[in-house]
């Protein structure tokens, strides 16, 4: 009988404790509900609203223009060229850096850092100076004498490039250096006594146990770049329409907040979908690997 | 058009009668009060020093200063029935909208009293106040003086060789691929969009940039980093006056005027419609000239005496530049624009 009641008691407080710790993060999910759900859910109901009740037009829109499925195309394939460029200048740097002795390490980190600092319109700019007709590097192979006629390097989807890669590199860099320091080092060695070389180490052993790192990395880089809107604004001259930049256009040509946000939803949902599809494919992984 | 006399005679009772209608209307003096809106930026503080702190001396009342993006904040204070500029001013295709959609009060030209203004600048609900032009443009570093002095010469690539920047947008150049074309001044709307599509075409591939806002227009220009360029002239007149190595032809120049409206619900329109008359006389409306390469509309802000010779050359709206330019047409635009918008963001991207 005791027993039973010292249960039941204790159920009944670890109930009132899990209620006492719900409170805890309540700002926090308050905040995110005020400024994330709400506003996505009005976006939402003002897509399917016209001046005349329930519509579908800011779709069929998107259907039946083929310029907005160029616009779609644009934006993903540069996230993605991103993102793999990302990985190939991240991945090297980030494993290169936690081989270094402490106090280099956090040198390399605060260099990865400062850029990451500076506002993104400065450091765009800044890409201008060296990437115009009459910028930095033109003027310096100009003047070696590799070229003659100055190189189309900014106002295109190149220097939009760069100038995006540049900006997102610390989003990868950061926690994929997190993982490859968390990572064992002992495993490296067993590897190494184990008669493995070290690039065959590095494949079989720390590339697989990183992954989870790389690829928060990549979806943290691939997913900012989904929305940007200042660097190509600048840096494309014109030529590239990321979604962000039609979402913006749509706002002001027509006379509702409608064609903008239908716009703004179709992009939301497909990077949802990228980024469950990517956790499901990682989970069963993870899975199988037990 | 209208007599000396007349001009006179208004601006010196206008200003008494105000008071008195001030007075009548209950409020101590320095309670009246009147917000406008505008752009914001260095041109509001042009407009805040050549017109509104004058109208606001002029009238005795205070006057405060807003900014605004763009119709949609008209729009929204009017649907939300909160209105809380008395006086506002945008391009003229906005206007034209805002007046199709019914956002603005009527205006009484009995009160406004406008002299100089063309009949197509004094519209039901907006005036016509300030304009600028989209010009041909060319670094003369390059070219020296003879730059492309026309649109037909700009779109020649043969003669003209070099890169070239256009504003992104529709607006103003399907007027002046049509004017490349060989369309007449005169016959320019209803706008044939095919036809300056296929025109606009052929120029796509020599340009380097087209540019978003007036600012990087003028950084264009000042870098060098194109040989020619579709730039509004106040911009570049602007950048010429800061020392950058060009020049600009008035030669078929779309100009693009803005307008004042009271929005529909200002709870002051009675003062609101005298702050625009003066606002539009041409001795308040003819400063705006020594403070920004930007033109008044009205042929009478010419002869106030305030615009000198030298200085009205360069302004898109003084008499001799008025007879090569054309006046853009802010109803077509209102209402092709949403449909041309969108062809011209598919035509842009590669």
């Amino acid at each position: 009988m005791a027993a039973g009641t010292n249960i039941a008691l204790l159920e009944a407080s670890e109930r009132a404790e899990r209620r006492r710790f719900l409170a805890l993060p309540m700002p926090a999910l308050l905040l995110t509900a005020v400024i994330c759900i709400v506003p996505v859910g009005i976006l939402f109901w003002v897509s399917f609203v016209g001046p005349e009740g329930f519509t579908l037009e800011n779709y069929t829109r998107i259907l039946e223009n083929p310029g907005y499925l160029k616009i779609l195309r644009t934006t993903f394939s540069i996230s993605i060229t991103i993102t793999i460029l990302a990985i190939l200048l991240g991945f090297p740097l980030a494993y290169y850096i936690s081989t270094l002795p402490d106090r280099a390490a956090a040198i390399c980190l605060g260099l990865v850092l400062v850029p990451f600092w500076t506002s993104l319109l400065v450091r765009t700019y800044a890409w201008l100076v060296l990437l115009q007709r009459q910028g930095l590097i033109n003027d310096f192979f100009l003047w070696l004498g590799v070229i003659d006629e100055p190189m189309r390097l900014a106002y295109n989807r190149f220097g939009t490039t760069i100038g995006m890669l540049h900006i997102v590199l610390p989003f990868f860099v950061l926690p994929m250096f997190a993982a490859i320091k968390s990572l064992d080092r002992d495993w490296l060695r067993a590897a190494a006594n184990l008669g493995a070389s070290p690039v065959r180490a590095f494949w079989t052993v720390l590339v697989p146990l990183t992954i989870p790192g790389l690829v928060a990395g990549a979806l943290l880089v691939f997913v900012y770049s989904l929305g940007f809107y200042v660097t190509p604004e600048i840096l494309g001259g014109g030529r590239v329409t990321m979604v962000a930049m039609k979402v913006q256009q749509n706002a002001t040509i027509y006379a509702d907040w409608g064609a903008a946000s239908s716009l703004a939803l179709i992009l939301l949902i497909i990077t949802l979908a990228i980024f469950f599809g990517i956790e499901r494919v990682l989970r069963r992984q993870r899975g199988g690997g037990n | 058009m209208n007599s000396g006399s007349s001009k006179q005679g208004i601006w010196k009772f206008g200003a008494p009668a105000a008071a008195v209608v001030a007075l009548l209307s209950g409020g101590a003096l320095a309670a009246d009060s009147l917000t406008i809106a505008n752009y914001g930026g260095s041109y509001g503080e042009a407009m805040s020093k050549a017109i509104w702190q004058p109208t606001a001396a002029e009238l005795g009342i205070e006057i405060k200063e807003d900014s605004l993006n763009s119709l949609a904040d008209i729009r929204a204070q009017v649907t939300a029935n909160a209105v809380q500029w008395d006086v506002g001013e945008l391009t003229v295709d906005e206007c034209a909208q805002g007046a199709r959609e019914g956002l603005f009060e009527p205006l009484d030209y009995d009160v406004i009293k406008p002299r100089g203004y063309d009949q197509a600048a004094l519209q039901p609900t907006y005036i016509l106040d300030n304009t600028a032009s989209y010009v041909v443009g060319w670094s003369t570093k390059k070219f020296g003086a003879d730059g492309p002095q026309t649109w037909a010469e700009f779109w020649d690539v043969e003669k003209f060789p070099g890169t070239r920047g256009m504003r992104n947008s529709p607006a103003q150049n399907l007027e002046a691929a049509l004017i490349a074309d060989g369309v007449p001044l005169d016959k320019l709307y209803p706008l044939d969009v095919d036809r300056a599509f296929k025109k606009l075409e052929e120029i796509k591939p020599h340009i380097a940039v087209w540019w978003t806002s007036g600012a990087q227009s003028a950084q264009l220009v000042k870098d060098g980093e194109v040989d020619m360029i579709g730039i509004w002239s106040n911009r570049m007149q602007a950048v010429i006056d800061d020392g950058a190595e060009a020049q600009y032809t008035y030669q078929g120049g779309l100009l693009i005027p803005d307008c004042f409206f009271i929005p529909k619900g200002s709870t002051k329109v009675d003062l609101a419609m005298k702050a625009i008359a003066v606002a539009a006389s041409p001795e308040i409306h003819a400063n705006i000239a020594q403070y920004i390469p930007i033109s008044p509309v009205s042929s009478e802000a010419f002869n106030t005496g305030k615009i000198p010779p030298e200085r009205a050359k360069l302004l898109p709206a003084s008499p001799e530049n008025l007879k090569v330019q054309v006046w853009t047409d802010g109803d077509w635009w209102a209402e092709h624009g949403a449909e041309v918008q969108e062809r011209w963001s598919n035509f842009i991207q590669e």
